[in-house]
Parts: structure tokens; sequence; C-alpha cells
């Protein structure tokens, strides 16, 4: 009890990243040359130490330590590190510098789905996954019934896995991997994809485990989740740590908008998205008094704004912006009628969103702008621009009411529940005697 | 339920406590040499054999012959060699049946090649899993050597009957057998070792390879028997592990005459330098591979 479970002190990763070639245009004995250099000139970079330029630290300087039982979080923008941490701290690659200490048997999930082999049963794979996980034949016996259990998997045993559904390869992967019980469980929030049973599910499977004194380290972007499961959090950002403590200050952090400035991208002209004289030259999340909104509240209405900027006269465009949650499209909406004939210049185009509509967590916007009469033209499709964060206050007035848990779903919209005490008998009259053999009136 | 769940508790905390007590891990930058933590490949023994389970149970899926085709492989190279070098090129092959005397020599170079060409390109072929779980990456060349031997043995069944069919009478020899199979398993290892890591790096080398072991069956008394080598590259010829091991098999199994055993010795000398080196070298390059793949 004493000692940390997880001790990090110092932990940096530095990654060789390659720096682009000069791309002057090479005349044909040049370009002969240069094949033939080729070789030599890849061996001699391999070789040489790299300069300042084609590196780039992952992380650098990062120390925490966790005790016995605790639940860490550990948050981030893509980008920020954090699957390079969860990556040395899983043995998968070597820090630069800097050590950790585990104490304990370590549990790594960083994914659910490698380590089958699409023509082995399921039976087979169980035991194969299990072992690579580093469990033992007799544990793995001895668990077989519970992970068939909980895969849901039941008659399809014997089935290989190629024949298998996505969904139940995910659960299979997941039984396999949550019946592991290490000491110490490196989870990536990636693993939580799938219909929303099986993601509370492993949810719940989880905080089973974190209850049962456990460590673990969550990593995630979504800060609900980690809210939601974790006693305390890390913030990383440029691969360091930028905060450390409860995650519901990490929260309000994210709220001032003090550690992040999402919300926003800008393009510049010469690196702007689209073709055919139309550029897409920024997206902002906004809320109606302008504000950038990298977090909004369930209950706030906010905006998208699209910049685009038109090249040649007379152009017709209408622009579709999709909300992307969860890895998955959870809406589009679309421009109703088309902007005609536009004249160059940079315009923009906003969509008001309700409140009451988005669910809790992250969402990426992604935009198309084309043209619909009298042809179909594309101008621009970018699958990714900014995200934002969505929260739940829980103050009882969002879709959920005075119920606390996850709700799965894209989206939560607030509807109307209505309770009445209806007349079972004027209600149910017309259905019921086909259900039982008797009519419902001759027992009355 | 939740009774039987306090039942079994007791029963499977001690084995529990047995395998995680005192379990740290020091993550660190590696420098240098790094131990080889054979230990650790032991404690995933279990995983070793669900991997050669897995190999050979879906090496041969849909296929319609499925495992005969680990019969068909040698029986083929066998028939190709003895029409062109038992038949038209009339190689001499002593007192047995040239079918029977390449193919006795076939069974044991096809394990060999299996593994240089298993032990090389292992880490390659399973960055997938390697870039997403730890376990200890010696377990996969290992596996892979190991089902090359069942493959071996499954093989070995067709060469008994050859030899009742053709009544010849092996040697002694045959208990030496298992040692001539170790020595294989640590050359072609050792060889396979050394490459899976430039392999990751220089995709080059996996072509290298393939160079390498088809120079080698020639430079190794496969097809001819080494009586016909000049008598002044006997040296140099039997510094190669394999000669001597092929050497060892015919006259355990053929009766043929008997491998030179001061050079066995001395080769087996260099199989188990590049075993080893081929191990360091291995777990050297292991922990980068993730970053370069």
């Amino acid at each position: 009890m004493a000692s940390p479970v997880i001790q990090v002190e110092n932990l940096g990763k530095r990654y060789r990243i390659g720096v682009r070639e000069s791309t002057t245009t090479l005349n044909r004995w040049q370009a002969i040359g240069a094949t033939l250099r080729a070789p030599f000139t890849y061996l001699l970079d391999s070789l040489r130490a790299p300069t300042e330029e084609e590196t780039l630290w992952a992380i650098r300087d990062v120390s925490f330590e966790v005790k016995r039982g605790e639940v860490l979080g550990i948050i981030g923008r893509n980008g920020a590190g954090k699957s390079t941490l969860l990556k040395i701290l899983s043995r998968i690659t070597d820090p630069t510098e800097g050590r950790a200490v585990m104490r304990g048997r370590i549990g790594s999930l960083l994914e659910v789905g490698t380590g089958f082999h699409p023509d082995l049963s399921a039976r087979e794979n169980i035991y194969l996954k299990g072992t690579i996980l580093g469990m033992k034949k007799w544990e793995i016996d001895s668990k077989l019934d519970e992970i068939i259990e909980f895969a849901e998997i039941g008659r399809f045993l014997d089935t290989p896995v190629k024949r298998y559904s996505s969904g139940m390869g995910v659960r299979l992967g997941f039984a396999v991997a949550a019946h592991l019980e290490p000491e110490i469980l490196i989870v990536d929030e990636v693993l939580a994809v799938g219909d929303a049973a099986f993601q509370s599910k492993c949810i719940g499977k989880m905080t089973g485990i974190a209850q049962s004194g456990r460590t673990i380290l969550f990593v995630s972007h979504n800060i609900p989740t980690v809210m939601q499961l974790c006693s305390r959090a890390l913030l990383l950002q440029d691969g360091r740590v930028a905060f450390d403590g409860d995650p519901i200050e990490i929260a309000k952090e994210y709220l001032r908008g003090a550690l992040q400035r999402d919300g926003e991208v800008v393009w510049a002209e010469d690196q702007a998205p689209g073709e055919h004289g139309l550029l897409v030259r920024g997206v902002r999340i906004a809320f109606p008094d302008g504000r950038l909104a990298p977090v909004v509240r369930v209950d706030e209405p906010f905006q998208v704004v699209v910049y685009y900027q038109i090249l040649e006269p007379n152009l017709s465009t209408r622009c579709a912006v999709k909300f992307y949650t969860q890895s998955q499209l959870a809406f589009t909406s679309v421009e109703p009628v088309e902007s005609k004939r536009l004249a160059p210049g940079i315009y923009s185009t906003r969509v008001n969103v309700p409140p009451h509509l988005l669910n809790e967590g992250e969402y990426t916007i992604g935009l198309s702008f084309f043209q619909y009469y009298p042809v179909k033209r594309h101008f621009a499709m970018v699958k990714e621009t900014v995200s934002f964060q969505v929260f739940d206050p829980m103050n009882g007035d969002s879709a959920r009411g005075d119920y606390t848990q996850h709700l799965g779903g894209l989206v939560s919209p607030r509807l109307h529940w209505q309770l009445a005490q209806p007349d079972v008998l004027t209600t149910f009259a017309t259905t019921l005697p086909s259900l039982t053999h008797e009519p419902v009136g001759a027992t009355a | 339920m939740n009774a039987l769940k306090l039942l079994k508790q007791p029963q499977a905390s001690p084995r529990d406590q047995a395998f995680t007590t005192n379990h740290e891990t020091i993550i660190e930058p590696a420098r240098g040499w790094s131990a080889l933590k054979l230990r650790e490949v032991w404690d995933y023994r279990d995983l070793l054999y669900f991997m050669v389970m897995r190999d050979l149970k879906t090496r041969y899926s849909q296929t319609a012959l499925g495992p005969l085709w680990i019969i068909i492989n040698p029986l083929f190279s066998m028939v190709l060699y003895t029409v062109i070098f038992g038949v038209i090129a009339k190689l001499p092959s002593g007192n047995v049946p040239y079918q029977v005397f390449t193919y006795c020599a076939l069974l044991p170079w096809d394990m060999f090649s299996d593994d240089v060409g298993s032990g090389s390109t292992s880490l390659l072929s399973n960055r997938e899993l390697i870039s997403k779980i730890y376990f200890p990456r010696l377990v996969l060349p290992f596996s892979r050597v190991i089902s090359s031997l069942v493959d071996f043995w499954i093989s070995f069944v067709i060469l008994i009957g050859m030899l009742i069919f053709y009544r010849i009478t092996p040697t002694w020899g045959v208990i030496l057998i298992p040692f001539f199979l170790l020595l294989i398993m640590l050359t072609g290892l050792g060889i396979g070792l050394w490459f899976s890591g430039i392999i990751v790096k220089y995709r080059d080398f996996g072509q290298v390879t393939g160079y390498l072991v088809r120079a080698l069956m020639y430079l190794s008394p496969v097809v001819y028997s080494s009586e016909v080598v000049p008598e002044r590259f006997y040296f140099l010829y039997h510094l190669n592990p394999m000669a001597n091991v092929l050497e060892g098999f015919r006259w355990a199994l053929l009766g043929t005459a008997p491998p030179d055993w001061i050079m066995l010795l001395v080769s087996a000398g260099i199989s188990v330098a590049l075993f080893l080196t081929g191990l360091y070298q291995f777990r050297r390059v292991e922990r980068s591979i993730v970053d370069i793949a």
C-alpha cells in the first residue's frame, strides 16, 4: 500500500519524422541519377543521427503516480500523446528517456480485434487471444463459460470467426479481455465502440473491475465518460501533463477554454480544401453571441459557421454539415436551398443547432459543398474539421431528467413523455382477443 | 450466483497470488544488449502451444487436400530432383535408390529453410499484433519452428515407408536424429532471427534470405553426395552446419558413410553461436519494431 502501483518519472518518447524532400522537378538524367543513388541515400539517412527538425517528441517529461485502486483518466486531443503514453506503459514500444515502474500484473486493452484468426472457431480463438494477453490455459478453462456468456455467442462457439458479424467479433474480443483480471488495467476508449447496449456493458464491466480494487488507466478524449468513471484525470497537451486532478476540474478548465483552442479551424488560401472555384476557408463552433464554443452544454444553443470563398462568378452551391460522434455519422444537415449565382468573394453560412439535441461526448464536424441543380457537382468534401465537446451539467433539465447514468445513442433529443392511466378495456379491447382464446368481454 | 462466486474465490486466490506476487515491471529506454528473458517465454508456454495449434490448423484451411500438402511438398521436390539429378544428370547416390537418397536429405532441409523463412519474417508478418499487445516476441519464431518440426515428423512417416519398401536398415545412428534436428533448429532459427530485425527496416532482405537459402541448398549435400566435393574445399564445405547434419541423417537412416565428427562438433559450435547472437539481435530489434514497421 505504501508504494504506488504505477510510478512514471520524466517519461519521454522521441519519434523520427521524415522531412519533406525538395520538390524541384528533375530532368531525365537527374531522375536516373536519383534512382540509382536511392539505396545509398536511404541507407545513409537511416544511419546518421536525426537532426532537430526531423524529430518529434510525442511525449516529454511526463511524471505521475497512481495508487492502488485508483481509476485514472488520461485525456487530451488527438496528437496530445495519449496513445504514445499508452503504448509505452503497455510495453509495446520503448521510451526514449525516463522510467516507469508498474507493480502488478498488467493487462492492456488497446484494441479487441487483433489476435483472432478468422479460420479458427470462437472457442479456439478464445484460447489463442487469452494466452496472447498473458492468461494461462487453466485460467481460461475456468472462465470459458463466463466469457461465452458475456460475449453472447452461445451456439456459434464452434463457428469460424470469419463468419461472425463485426459486432460479434468485437463482443468476443472484449469478453476475453475483460476476463483477464490484471492488477493494472490499461484501457483505450476506442474499445467502447459497438452498439449502445454493448458499450454500457463494457463500461459496467470496467466499473466492476475498478470496484474490486484494481488500478485502471483509462485513455479517452471523451470528458463525460472520464467524469463518470474516473476518480482522477490527467490532461495531456502537446506531450506534457497540463493538468492532474479532479476530472470535474478538468471539465471546468475545458469550459473556460483555457486549455485548448478547439472549436475553430481556418485554412490559408493555398491550403484550403475545395475545387472548381470554391474553397472552404474555415469552420467555427460558436455561441449565438459569437464566442467560440469548444465545449457546449446540452441545454445551450450554438451555431456551426462555415466560411467559404467563391473564385468563379455565377457559382451556385449548397453546404452540408455532418455531425460525427463515436466514429459514426450521427446526422447530416443540408442547406435547404442552393445559394444561386454567387459573385466571387467570401461568404459564410451558419446552421443553428437547438439545445437538447446532441448527446454527451465529442462531436466532429464534416463538410461538403456541392451543387444539385441542374446537375450534381462536388466542390469540397472534408471529413473532419473541428471537434467540440458536449456535456450535460446534470441539472435535471436535459433529455435524461434526473437519471444520471449514460444514455446511449448518437443524439439525445429531449422528447415529451406523458403518464396516464387509460381505461384498459377500451385501449386493449381490439388487440387482446387475438392474444387470448376467449374474448375479453366474456371474462369482464 | 453471489454465493457461487464466494465459494469460488478462495480456491482461485492462492494460485492467483502465486502468479502475481512481486510482479514488478520496469519500463526504461533500451540501451545496448538486454537480457534474453527466456524465463518470460516459458511463462507464456501456453501461448506457444496455441500458436503452434493455430499454425497447424489454419495453414491448409480451405484447401481440398488439407494437411496432405505437408507430404506433397517434399514428395514433389523428390520427384523433381530424382528426374533432374538422378535420371538426367545421373549423380551418384551410393548403394541406395536416388529418390530415397534425396528425400532423406530433403526433409531436414525443408525444415531448415522453413525455420529461416518463418524466423526472418516473424516480426514483420505479425506487426499488427505486435503493435497492439505485449507478449514475449520470441514466441512468434519459436512457435513456427515447432510447427515445422511437426511437419517434419509427418513427412518422416513416408520416409519410413520408403525404407521398408526398399529394405534399407537404419544404423544405430537413428538415436542421434533428435540431436541433428536440434542443430537444424538452432541454425535455421539463428539465421532467421538475425534477419528478422533487418527485414523490418529494409524489406530488401526478405529477397536476400530467399537467395541465401537457395544458395545454401546447393552448398549442402541435398541433391548430391558430399563425396563429390573436391578435397581442397573439404574444411570450408564442412563449416556449413547443414552439410554435416545432412550427412548425419543419411548415415543414420541409409547407412552411408558416417559424418566427420570433428567437423560436426565445430559446425555445431557455429550453430550455437548463430542462435545465441540471433537471440540477442532479435531482442535488440523487437523493441523498436513498432516504431519502424
